[in-house]
């Protein structure tokens, strides 16, 4: 039954290749910087999407991480038990169970009108959707993978180590800044990077909410398009081998990116607990 | 010196500050976005919403018995295959860690977990969908069952490996043959493990939106025709939720609790199970 | 020669490269209880795990050399079969967490899928829970899971699961050495009752166990039998040296 899940990741990846071959074969490497997405003149260039797609993610991340810090310093170090805790804990779950479908309709309706409205005040274009709205509610969905992960980390730093520290006079806070942190400092990152590896991929709540622009963004207000935005808006119009191709391939870069960091992530974490 | 300690604990209760203001202040979205979603669409669930299919645009009722029956379906359909494979697979990674095929095929579960949900869509299109000529519940189907896979497999194999070996032993001594072992010993006393396991990726795929864009599709009408495309509650939300009507809108604020309180009863029972599972180790 | 029940001829074990029970030879005779001691890593449970073929289980573990089991080499058997034959008893009590104390008696039978009568299952479950002491102190709880008795009770509903398979041979491996020492004398009681019906092979590390409990002794160092003999006897003249050494403390 094993060699079933080698037979699955190699038919997903042959499956990829061999279906964006045309248009690997048409376009290239260039595919990758091209500018320009046009399905109607057949030019098809990936860069709008690959900018949508990281500055998405990275500004989600950078929002996310000091809320995953502090859910994962305050339930590994602070307050590891009790009721209080586990409420806080379970809610973190929660986050990570809800549906991406009801995040993105929820965006849809009560976040869009209120970046419009913040649009608005600093005198941008009030699209209300677009790559910040998208950022926002994306890093809330990816807190949970960063934070889960630094919990279990957290408790694992040896008490005789965070002793050793305090009985010279350590404060909490010098504690966890020379102790802790130091410790754990490449499985937060690996958290990071798993978090990365989620957010690359979401797919449905950045759809509704980007604003499914096939141009490079020209601010982070801005509406655009993500790898898997693209992929689900266009996928079942896309009417010729070229177009489709060109989409699957979108489909195996992103594949591809989101393997290799997650395996990265894995690496990291399963040398840090082996230690 | 002792100035400087004064500094140094303020510093100190500062940052603890800090840190509980975060960690609580993510709690805010979920609470709004819970409570919106039990506002809009609460007041939509009734009877008639549970047994119908939905309206025609211009006429008033209607309901998601569609989106319903076809996700309770695909997801049945989903597990079927998903359980016995996954729980395999999972046995065979705890009961032979060492094996080459154990360490590849770990490594692929790590990956399939990673593998974003829309790329599983397009590779079910091209092994199911475009072969048959039309997108279907199955199709659909197999997509969640490779998103369920991976976890079915770990918790299986966790359980597992938090088994005792003594308890292997103790039947083995009895002249147990191996493989009676492994389903009258050890897959019992992991069972609520594994069950966990399998609530946990049932609640995980019953809210996937984009494994089913290209693979069931969605259908307005009630269908139970494996080979043909089925609504699904998060499809049905997707497609209602970007339709410019207002009751449409009301129609996914419904459909959104429903799949909303399923998501929850099924964390619940994950958390109870693994709670369950700890008492008896 | 008729009297014994259980023969090592140069029976040899390893665990990969590792030589750890070296060329024993012993003759256990029925209704014995034999006491196995030695220092740890001695290879004493190695060879007792021998006998029912339970050594071959851990990774790279093999042996060589025969046990005869009345007479028929195990290594000959079923692997299966032999382990059926011959009762466990572990260091930590096992009971199946998911049956209840009735099943984990005849755990040996449902496991195995042997069908038996309800009545007859009655009846297995009072006479080896009555041979396991054990019958008064559960008997109005039979339908309650195992894992519920206290530490020397699970033991004893590990001997009568055992006991239920009708064995005439039951080993025990350190049975007593995760008990407390109220529940240790219950086990210890009942051996001697055992020793009518059984023959009983005891490894235990806690050497006045071994003189109060046994018939005959076998001291294991570094993988090698050195000497077996009557109890009374090894205790106060033992033959060997290293024996003494042992028996007076001066090594572990």
């Amino acid at each position: 039954m094993s060699i079933i899940l080698v037979l699955i990741i190699l038919g997903v990846l042959t499956t990829l290749i061999i279906e964006s071959m045309p248009s690997i074969k048409a376009l290239g490497i260039g595919y990758l910087w091209g500018k320009v997405w046009d399905p109607v003149q057949n030019i098809y260039g990936a860069y709008p999407f690959l900018i949508g797609t990281l500055l998405t993610s990275f500004i989600a991340l950078i929002i996310s991480i000091p809320f995953s810090y502090a859910i994962a310093i305050y339930l590994g170090e602070y307050n590891p038990k009790g009721w209080l805790s586990d409420l806080l804990k379970n809610t973190v779950e929660l986050i990570a169970a809800v549906p991406s479908i009801i995040y993105g309709f929820w965006g849809l309706f009560v976040l869009v009108p209120l970046v419009r409205e913040f649009e608005g005040k600093i005198h941008v274009l009030p699209y209300g959707i677009g790559i910040f709205t998208a950022s926002i509610i994306l890093a809330v969905m990816i807190i949970p993978y960063g934070a889960s992960l630094g919990i279990t980390l957290i408790r694992m730093v040896p008490s005789p180590l965070k002793e050793g520290a305090y009985a010279l006079g350590a404060t909490r806070f010098e504690v966890i800044r020379n102790v802790i942190m130091p410790y754990t400092r490449s499985g937060l990152f690996a958290g990071i990077l798993l978090s990365l590896g989620r957010a690359l991929g979401e797919t449905m709540a950045v759809t509704m909410l980007i604003g499914n622009t096939s141009a490079v963004p020209t601010s982070i207000f801005a509406p655009g398009n993500t790898m898997a935005s693209v992929i689900a808006n266009e996928f079942t119009e896309a009417d010729h081998t070229e177009y489709l191709s060109a989409l699957i391939e979108l489909g195996l870069v992103l594949f591809l990116v989101t393997v290799v960091i997650n395996l990265i992530g894995r690496r990291i974490i399963t040398r840090f607990t082996n230690n | 010196m002792e100035a400087k300690i004064g500094f140094r604990n303020t510093k100190s209760i500062i940052f603890k500050g800090i840190v509980v203001f975060f960690a609580f202040l993510i709690t805010l979205p979920l609470i709004i976005i819970l409570l919106y979603i039990i506002k809009q669409g609460a007041s939509q669930v009734n009877w008639h919403f549970l047994t119908n299919v939905p309206a025609p645009v211009g006429e008033t009722g209607g309901g998601i018995l569609n989106a319903l029956w076809g996700s309770f379906l695909m997801v049945l359909m989903a597990s079927v295959v998903a359980i016995p494979v996954g729980m395999l697979a999972g046995i065979y990674l705890s009961e032979n860690p060492r094996t080459k095929l154990a360490k590849y095929s770990g490594l692929c579960v790590d990956i399939l977990q990673g593998v974003p949900s829309i790329v599983v869509g397009i590779v079910v299109y091209f092994w199911i969908v475009k072969p048959l000529g039309t997108f279907s519940a199955m199709s659909g189907s197999i997509a969640l069952a490779m998103m369920m896979l991976p976890i079915v497999i770990r918790s299986t194999e966790q359980t597992l490996l938090l088994l005792p070996e003594s308890l292997k032993e103790a039947a083995l001594s009895l002249g147990v043959p191996y493989h009676r072992v492994i389903i009258k010993v050890v897959i019992p006393c992991g069972f609520a493990g594994i069950l966990s396991g399998i609530t946990l990726s049932i609640a995980r795929v019953i809210g996937e939106t984009a494994p089913l864009l290209f693979t069931a599709f969605g259908n307005p009408y009630l269908s139970s025709a494996v080979t043909k495309p089925m609504e699904s509650l998060p499809h049905l939300i997707f497609t209602y939720a970007t339709s410019p009507y207002d009751e449409w809108h009301n129609l996914a604020w419904g459909a959104s609790f429903i799949l909303l309180m399923f998501v929850l009863i099924l964390n619940i029972v994950t958390k109870v199970l693994t709670r369950k599972w700890k008492i008896q180790l | 020669m008729e009297n014994t029940i259980v023969k090592a001829e140069n029976y040899n074990a390893y665990f990969g490269d590792n030589h750890v029970v070296k060329d024993v030879n012993i003759s256990i005779n029925k209704n014995e209880v034999i006491a196995v001691m030695g220092p740890s890593g001695c290879g004493k449970t190695t060879f007792l795990r021998g006998i029912n073929r339970m050594h071959e289980l851990i990774p790279n573990a093999t042996a060589k050399g025969k046990i005869l089991l009345e007479g028929e080499n195990v290594y000959d058997m079923n692997a299966i079969y032999v382990r059926a034959k011959i009762g466990m008893v572990f260091q930590r009590p096992n009971p199946f967490p998911n049956l209840s104390i009735y099943e984990n008696v005849v755990a040996g039978y449902l496991l195995n899928g042997i069908k038996v009568s309800k009545a007859d299952k009655d009846v297995i479950v009072e006479r080896s829970l009555t041979s396991a002491a054990l019958w008064k102190e559960v008997k109005d709880s039979l339908h309650k899971k195992g894992t519920f008795l206290s530490g020397g009770q699970q033991q004893r509903l590990c001997i009568a699961r055992a006991i239920a398979m009708q064995p005439e041979l039951i080993l025990f491996d350190e049975p007593t050495s995760a008990l407390d020492p109220i529940s240790t004398s219950s086990v210890e009681a009942l051996f001697h009752e055992l020793k009518e019906n059984y023959t009983l092979i005891i490894v235990t590390h806690n050497m006045q166990q071994a003189a109060r409990v046994s018939d005959r002794t076998a001291f294991f160092y570094m993988g090698e039998l050195v000497e077996f003999d009557d109890t009374k006897q090894m205790f106060t003249n033992p033959a060997d040296q290293r024996t003494q050494n042992y028996i007076t403390g001066r090594f572990s």
